[in-house]
């Protein structure tokens, strides 16, 4: 559900440096999103497809690239993806571990005519 | 033509949140941004902390829910000033809402403010609303499982408390494999078990928030 208001505010974004660069379309939108934030795809699509309207984004497209949430341990430095239940290091067992990936939740660029 | 854009994407509710930060800062308050599951007992929590601190600090509280002003009326009858804030379907708090929420309290008489979030364990972890320290309360029937379900929420807080200890007799809860799990991706949280029904562990809580009160401000 909290993807309206990620929408909302992603488009803002776009909009304000679309602007900026005195776009007159924006083509395509690359997101970058951490599994970690529990942002739905789908769910980000269809409030943008209502949200765009209106807008010089009302062509626009979304491309997302996800980032799978990475653990770096903090006894032996290896780096690895967390997975649900499995959070010790796969090599020494540590249990003390830094998160590394999958906090993302970022406009990586836009392509504006 | 491409254009590098690199910001996030929340970054526009980070900035309200630095601009409510300021204006706490200003009044002198210190501010708690209370997260959980719905029922895991925030506002149990925040009445159990209210009472404990009768007479030695002065409280504030920002009641968020979907719908309802139940929390706010609960709240209120110990005298304290209340806000309710009503999402209306949202599932989070965020720093808009507070800001308007704290334009409408009389900030000059508070110094410690409960901001309690709509019960969810995903949304409210991805929005800062200006708070000074994140508390998650997580309850004993809910599972020890919580933190590898929703992993953001526990990474993110500064404060756990077990909630419902009175509890642990009858439900499949391991106090310690839960704690492994919180401090191993989370190193500097503080985890307090606590009852708010028979108030076991309360005045711990109270002390240590205490404490972060005093650094706090003699920070500013």
């Amino acid at each position: 559900m909290h993807e309206l208001s990620i929408t909302q505010e992603m488009l803002d974004l776009v909009l304000e440096q679309a602007e900026k660069e005195g776009a007159r379309e924006v083509g395509k939108i690359n997101l970058v999103i951490g599994e970690m934030c529990g942002v739905v795809e789908d769910s980000v699509r269809f409030y943008f497809d209502f949200l765009k309207k209106g807008t010089i984004a009302e062509k626009a497209t979304l491309s997302f690239t996800m980032i799978p949430t990475k653990a770096k341990c903090r006894n032996c430095g290896k780096i690895f993806e967390l997975k649900e239940f499995e959070w010790t290091c796969p090599d020494c067992g540590g249990d003390s571990l830094e998160i590394v990936g999958g906090k993302e939740l970022q406009v990586e660029s836009i392509e504006v005519e | 033509m491409e254009i590098k854009v690199l910001k996030d994407i929340l970054g526009a509710n980070e900035q309200i949140a630095e601009r409510n930060r300021r204006l706490l800062d200003k009044n002198g308050i210190f501010a708690l941004n209370i997260m959980s599951s719905p029922g895991a007992g925030k506002t149990s929590l925040i009445l159990q902390t209210i009472r404990n601190l009768k007479g030695k600090v002065k409280v504030g509280v920002i009641e968020g829910d979907v719908s309802s002003t139940y929390d706010a009326e609960i709240v209120a009858k110990e005298k304290v000033p209340v806000l309710q804030i009503n999402t209306g379907g949202g599932c989070h708090l965020d720093a808009n809402m507070t800001n308007n929420a704290l334009t409408n309290l009389p900030l000059q008489k508070i110094e410690l403010l409960f901001i309690e979030n709509i019960g969810n364990l995903i949304c409210p972890a991805g929005f800062a609303l200006g708070e000074h320290n994140k508390v998650l309360v997580s309850s004993t029937p809910e599972g020890d499982d919580k933190p590898y379900k929703y992993p953001m929420m526990f990474h993110e807080v500064d404060v756990v408390l077990i909630n419902k200890i009175d509890l642990l007799p009858y439900v499949k809860f391991d106090v310690e494999a839960f704690t492994r799990a919180v401090k191993g991706i989370n190193r500097k949280v503080k985890i307090f078990p606590i009852s708010c029904v028979t108030g076991e562990g309360i005045d711990r809580w109270v002390s240590w928030l205490l404490v972060q009160m005093g650094k706090s401000i003699s920070r500013r």
